[in-house]
Order: C-alpha cells, then sequence, then structure tokens
C-alpha cells in the first residue's frame, strides 16, 4: 500500500516536472526559430526567468525520491542509462549557466555562444528525457544483476526516437503557449501561430505514440485490465483537442492549462502502463525493478510520506504564487531592470 | 585505471568544484540579507546599493553552485550504484528531504528577488532573500547530516541485504553532524567575510565610494569575526568527535603510528607511511595529542599499526591537509582580529589592505583541505565500518566513466574559469553609482 502511494506520487512528481520544466525548455528550444531580434530574445529568456530554477528542482526532486523511495531501481536506473543521464545533467548545467552568463558581457559574440548553449541545453534535456522515458516504458535489457545489457545507441530504437520527439514537440508547445501568455504584440502574435503550427505535428506525433505503444510496449494490460483508468487518457485527449480551441479562441492561459492537462495526462499514463514496474526488463518480467524488489523499508517510507504530504503542498502553494505574481507580460520596462536577463 | 578509481576521481573532482561555488553562496547571501534589512529598517540608500552590488556576486555564484549540486546527487545512482541501493534506505531519504525542504525554496525564492525588485514591497523582497540564505543553509544541514551518516552510521539495521533505517532522529540528530554542519557553515561565512573585506579593500586602496565600502567591510568584519571563532571552537570539538568515531582517520591526521598513552603532538613532521613511521617529528607538546582527542593529557590514542593495512586511510594526504586547515584556520583568526580591531579606521592601513586582498584564496584551499580530510580519511570506506569504496562502484564499462571524467574535467574547468572571470569582472566594477535623489 505504502509502495503504490509512492509509487502514484512518483509518477505525479514526473508529470509537475514536465508541466513546468517543459515550457521553459520549450521556450529555449524555440528560441533560434521565433526570436527576429535581441530584444526578442531577451522577452524569451526573461518569460522564463523567475521560474526556472524553481521548475528545474522537480527534477532533482523525482530524483531523490526514487532515491529514497525506491533506492534499488535508483540505482539500477541511474548506472544502467548511465551516458544519457551524463548527456542530460551536462546539458542542464549548460542551459543554466546560459540563462547566467549571457547578459553579463557586453559582446555580441559571446551573446552567441549562450544562445547556442541555451538552445542546446533546452533541445536536448527535451528529447533525452522523452528518449529515456520511451525506452523505460519499453522496458530496457537489465540482466538477473540489475545490468543494463544494452548502451547508448541501443536507446536510439524508433519507438525511444518517438518518443524522444514525441517530448520535444510537446514541450515546444507548451513552450510557445507560455510565451504567447507573457508577451504582447508582434512577438505574442508569432507564440500563438507556432503554437498552432505545432498542433497538428503533435497530435499526429501523440496518436502514433499511443499506437507505438500498444505494438512495443505493455502498457495498455492495466488499461484494458481496469478500463476506469482509460479516463487518465482522456484527459491527455481532451486537454490536446482543448489546445486548439483556445488557441483557435486566441487565449493562451486556458490553452496552457490543456497543454499542462495533456503533459500530464500522457505522463501519467506511461506511469500507470508501467504499475508496478518502475524500470521493467525488456529479458526477462522477473529481473523488472518494480514496487517490491526495490522499495525502501516501511519506516522510510512513512517518514517520507509525512515530508512529502507536508511540503509539497506548501512548495506548490508558494510556486503558484510566484507564477501568479511574475504573470504579467514582458515590456521595455521590465528589460530594463539591472538584474533582467 | 578501472571504473573504481574513475569513479572516485570523477566524484572528488565534482565535488571539489561544486565547494567552491557553495561556501561564498552560503555566507554571502546572510550578509546580503542582512545588507537589505538594514535597508528596509534605515530606508539608507547605500544598504540598497550594497545588497544589489554583493548580491550581483552572489548570483554569479549561486547558478554554478546549483547546476553543479544536481551532478553530485545523481552520480550516486550513475557512478555508486551499489552503494545506493545498499544505503539508499537511510541515505536517500535525507536528501530527498533537503529537495523537498530546502532546495525548492532557495531556487524558487532567488527568481523572486532577482526579478521582484519593482514588483514587491521593500519588506516583501528582503523576505525573499532572507528565505534563499535559509534555505540554502537548511539544504547545508541535510547534506551534511547524510555525510555524517556515511562517517558514523547510526540509526540503521542491516537487513535484507541493505542497510534499513530504525531511528531517524538518531540519524539526524547526532553530535558528529551538528558539529559538522556549525563548522562547515560557519567556515563558509568566513570565506564570504573574508571575500567581501578583499573587495572593499581593493577598492579602497584605489580610492573608490569610500562610504560604501567602509560599511560593507565593517559588515562582513564582524560577521567573519564572530564566525571564525565558532569555526575554531566546532573545529576542535568535531575533532574529538572524529576521535571517538573514527580513530583511524584520526592517527592518520597526526601521522600517528603507535598505540600510546600520553601522546604529544609534533609542531612538525614528515610521514613515511612505507616503513610505517615519521621519517622526522621535531617540536613535541607533551600530552597535547591526547588532550585534544579526549581532553585528558594521560589517554591512551590508537595508532595506525594497530589497524590492518587494509583499514586504514592514505596517511599523508589526510596529514597534510589536516596541517594545512588548521594552520590557516588560525592565520584566519589572526587576521580577521587585527582587522575587526582596526576596522573602524581600515583606509589608514594600506598594508593590512593589501594583505586582506591577497587572503582572498586562502579560505577556499581551507575549505577544500577541511573536506579532502573528511573524505579521505574515511577511506577506504564509503560508509565507516559498513561498506568499502571498493563494494559500492556502479556495473559499468570502463569507457562511460573515463568519457564522463574528462567531460567533467573540461566543463567543469571551464565554469570555474567563467566563475572567477565574471566574479572578477564584477567587483573590479564596483557599485552602480548612487542615484541624485536619497531616500526611499
Amino acid at each position: 500500500m505504502l509502495g503504490t502511494i509512492w509509487f502514484i506520487l512518483w509518477g505525479v512528481l514526473w508529470a509537475v516536472y514536465f508541466v513546468l520544466d517543459g515550457y521553459d525548455l520549450g521556450m529555449g528550444t524555440l528560441a533560434p526559430f521565433l526570436a527576429k531580434n535581441e530584444r526578442d530574445k531577451r522577452i524569451m529568456l526573461n518569460a522564463a526567468g523567475p521560474f526556472w530554477d524553481g521548475n528545474e528542482v522537480w527534477l532533482l526532486t523525482a530524483g531523490g525520491v526514487t532515491f529514497a523511495a525506491f533506492p534499488g531501481t535508483y540505482a539500477v536506473m541511474f548506472s544502467g542509462l548511465y551516458s544519457a543521464l551524463m548527456l542530460l545533467l551536462f546539458s542542464l548545467i549548460l542551459r543554466g549557466v546560459s540563462f547566467e552568463f549571457r547578459s553579463k558581457v557586453e559582446s555580441d559574440s559571446w551573446r552567441k555562444l549562450w544562445d547556442i548553449g541555451h538552445f542546446l541545453g533546452s533541445f536536448l534535456p527535451a528529447l533525452l528525457l522523452g528518449v529515456a522515458f520511451a525506452n523505460i516504458f519499453k522496458g530496457v535489457p537489465i540482466d538477473a544483476h540489475g545490468v543494463n545489457q544494452g548502451g547508448l545507441f541501443d536507446l536510439l530504437n524508433i519507438y525511444g526516437l518517438a518518443g524522444g520527439l514525441l517530448f520535444v514537440i510537446v514541450f515546444a508547445q507548451h513552450g510557445a503557449i507560455w510565451l504567447a501568455v507573457k508577451t504582447e504584440g508582434e512577438l505574442h502574435e508569432r507564440a500563438l501561430d507556432t503554437a498552432k503550427m505545432l498542433w497538428l505535428p503533435l497530435l499526429v506525433m501523440a496518436v502514433m505514440f499511443l499506437v507505438m505503444s500498444a505494438v512495443y510496449t505493455k502498457l495498455y494490460a492495466n488499461f484494458i485490465a481496469s478500463p476506469a483508468l482509460f479516463a487518465i487518457l482522456a484527459v491527455a485527449v481532451l486537454g490536446l483537442l482543448a489546445i486548439r480551441l483556445f488557441l483557435g479562441q486566441k487565449a493562451p492561459g486556458k490553452a496552457f492549462a490543456a497543454s499542462a492537462a495533456t503533459i500530464v495526462g500522457v505522463t501519467l499514463f506511461g506511469v500507470t502502463g508501467l504499475y508496478p514496474s518502475l524500470l521493467p526488463s525488456s529479458l526477462n518480467p522477473d529481473w523488472s525493478m518494480t514496487i517490491s524488489n526495490s522499495a525502501s523499508s516501511p519506516l522510510t517510507l512513512e517518514i517520507m510520506l509525512g515530508v512529502a504530504l507536508t511540503f509539497v503542498p506548501i512548495v506548490i502553494a508558494y510556486q503558484t504564487w510566484v507564477h501568479v505574481k511574475f504573470s504579467h507580460k514582458i515590456t521595455d520596462a521590465d528589460l530594463a531592470e539591472d538584474e533582467a536577463y | 585505471m578501472d571504473v573504481l578509481m574513475l569513479s572516485r576521481l570523477q566524484f572528488a573532482f565534482a565535488t571539489i568544484v561544486h565547494f567552491i561555488f557553495v561556501p561564498l553562496t552560503l555566507g554571502l547571501s546572510v550578509l546580503v540579507a542582512i545588507m537589505e534589512t538594514k535597508y528596509v529598517k534605515t530606508g539608507d540608500e547605500t544598504y540598497k546599493r550594497m545588497a544589489k552590488f554583493w548580491g550581483k556576486l552572489f548570483l554569479i555564484n549561486f547558478a554554478l553552485g546549483i547546476v553543479t549540486g544536481i551532478t553530485l546527487e545523481f552520480q550516486f545512482g550513475t557512478n555508486w550504484s551499489r552503494y545506493s541501493a545498499y544505503v539508499g534506505d537511510v541515505f536517500g531519504s535525507l536528501l530527498a528531504v533537503e529537495a523537498t525542504v530546502a532546495f525548492f525554496l532557495e531556487s524558487t525564492f532567488i527568481g523572486v528577488w532577482v526579478f521582484g525588485w519593482e514588483k514587491l514591497s521593500p519588506k516583501m523582497h528582503a523576505t525573499a532573500i532572507w528565505l534563499v540564505a535559509i534555505a540554502s543553509n537548511v539544504s547545508a544541514f541535510w547534506i551534511l547530516q547524510a555525510n555524517a551518516w556515511m562517517q558514523h552510521p547510526v540509526g540503521y539495521t542491516l537487513r535484507g541485504g541493505r542497510a534499513e533505517l530504525t531511528d531517524f532522529f538518531a540519524v539526524i540528530g547526532q553530535d558528529l553532524g551538528w558539529s559538522s554542519f556549525i563548522h562547515t557553515v560557519s567556515g563558509a561565512y568566513v570565506l564570504a567575510g573574508l571575500f567581501v573585506m578583499g573587495v572593499c579593500c581593493w577598492h579602497l586602496l584605489r580610492g573608490a565610494d569610500s562610504n560604501f565600502f567602509k560599511k560593507s567591510f565593517s559588515l562582513a568584519s564582524v560577521f567573519a569575526m564572530v564566525a571564525v571563532l565558532v569555526v575554531v571552537v566546532l573545529g576542535h570539538l568535531h575533532g574529538s568527535e572524529v576521535a571517538k568515531y573514527q580513530p583511524a582517520k584520526l592517527a592518520a591526521m597526526e601521522a600517528h603510528w603507535t598505540t600510546a598513552k600520553h601522546v604529544p603532538q609534533y609542531l612538525f613532521a614528515i610521514p613515511d607511511p612505507e616503513g610505517e613511521r615519521n621519517s622526522l617529528a621535531i617540536l613535541p607538546i607533551p600530552g597535547a595529542l591526547s588532550l585534544l582527542a579526549y581532553h585528558d593529557a594521560n589517554a591512551e590514542v590508537k595508532g595506525l599499526k594497530d589497524f590492518p593495512a587494509a583499514d586504514r586511510p592514505p596517511v599523508s594526504l589526510t596529514f597534510y591537509m589536516f596541517r594545512l586547515m588548521v594552520v590557516l584556520g588560525f592565520l584566519f583568526l589572526a587576521l580577521l582580529a587585527y582587522a575587526w580591531f582596526k576596522r573602524g579606521a581600515i583606509e589608514d592601513n594600506p598594508k593590512l589592505m593589501r594583505l586582506l586582498i591577497w587572503a582572498i584564496p586562502l579560505p577556499y584551499v581551507a575549505v577544500q583541505a577541511g573536506w579532502a580530510v573528511t573524505e579521505v580519511g574515511r577511506q577506504p570506506w564509503i560508509v565507516y565500518g559498513v561498506m568499502r569504496t571498493a563494494d559500492a562502484v556502479s556495473p559499468i564499462a570502463v569507457s562511460q566513466a573515463a568519457t564522463s571524467l574528462v567531460a567533467f574535467f573540461l566543463v567543469y574547468l571551464l565554469l570555474a574559469g567563467l566563475d572567477i572571470f565574471l566574479l572578477a569582472k564584477f567587483a573590479r566594477k564596483g557599485p552602480d553609482q548612487a542615484p541624485a535623489t536619497a531616500g526611499r
């Protein structure tokens, strides 16, 4: 029971991480294509300004919770996906310092350097997270000793790549919508148009991914066993349709909520399908990392649950406050501030 | 090289670079919070400019502390997966609590502070930096409790092939963890204090904005003076806890080979690990080691030769790093006491000012030396007496570990270089000029 609660929390933490970091990773991916001049670039950076750091901590917490609640899975997953994870970490380092360093030196080539860094540091995490999660859904060739028999390039199978592409498009769409929320004038229009343009590729990719999931994974087994769970998938599908509806109404705030619902729905679809595995073995189901063979002791799970149920709502409360407090449109006055990126 | 050695090098390197950024963050956040509080209380614009100027230096450093910290957490899984699976029940939960309780708070409110100068009331804005400062220090608490558990595991039992938690409050309440926390954090305050004092002296020697830098100097010197006293007292207490819990580490710190009573401390010694002796040991203070370690000049101190060779830490590195840390600690005590005494008329003491500029890198050396003692002195154990470092490493390929080590080396060297470049650039540039209209 405790293990199942933690499994759900584990899935929720990843979903929240994707919703939050998704939009700033998406904006970073779109920046080279959407920003026409220095002012556009700076608006895009400052639209993520007060948030990206706090957003990224959800990744750390999702990782930390894997460590604390499912140390066995943490050990096998993180060592098994060694190279992909290292790439993810270096990309995120690149993104973080690009934010901080870009405006610190008055030089075009300096800025250009960090623009490239910011793009790579946003695009690569989106891609890598998608590839990694698709492979987790599909199963990784871990042996009886928890050693991954595959290498980095084994992750780049057709389903893994589809997952990567899906994440890149979802995040780009999510980022374009956030940018529309945070801007006015010409850039706002361009952001809305981009979001609309990305919608069809997203729909195609999402449908393809769901179909491919039936072929390459066992994710649907739990849904077929308990059809009520299809409600989770319905959230994703309805969210996806609502994005288009709200974009048509030029209501980016609502579209953002719909996009968030889509991301949560897709993530929880995968996580629900995995249950009770956290990392299935593609070689032998007995070698999968599951709740029962990788969870912490009941005492640790209880203490951690107390901490999580106390502090995660507090975190959500103050992060919501920050998003509301800084929900204004970025203007030249914001860019003129000494501290602005 | 094998995966074990590569992973050790990688973790050591990643930690060393991480801890270039962290201590300045820990100390400077508190200093900036004090400055901004003074601004809110007095309405004196100088304090606002101080908070902004030192805050900018703080921010450059903060971002690097964050990104290098994330990689450390993930390395437990990537490179030390057997360790993670074996002790995750205890150790992992401490890291997860750190993220939930502290890391969220500091990372969220740093954004509020940076972007909120015009959007929040002065009081709310000052609250934001206090939240960052408190959260950074609370974060250090959890990390150091986790480290203390590796030094002296408590509150657990070995069950089902792993360490399981039995008493959470024993884990976070142990004296070694608390003394390590206070010693580390106060050391960080000394580092930040000396950093601010050094930068102030650089500007004062050039006759720039003397009111601004004199005020900053005075504040930092009081802050660092208090901190250095705590460092020394807690350093001593921490040392006697090490003697109690990690006798092999203590013996290595002192290059003490043969178990004896009434053990002297040699002011100068050269250890010879091959010969299991010191090739030189002069100027003994009779009974000093017994006294310092056990508060009894006649106490018995176990020597390295009474530990199996396989259970001894590397002696020379532990010994020299300990000496280096202690010497620097007392140097800071003297320097800070003198500077504190002269703080009212610092601009009349050019020699002291020059000395303080050159002192900026020294606390960095001291904190790294301290960590080298703690971590190298724990070897060959990853969890003292419970798990050996050699048994903890991940089943990964040499090529993976080697590639990431090279990448770490290049990327982190670049980051450290950029950090120093930007800190120097903005420290030299000085604060923005005071606005024409005074007051709020």
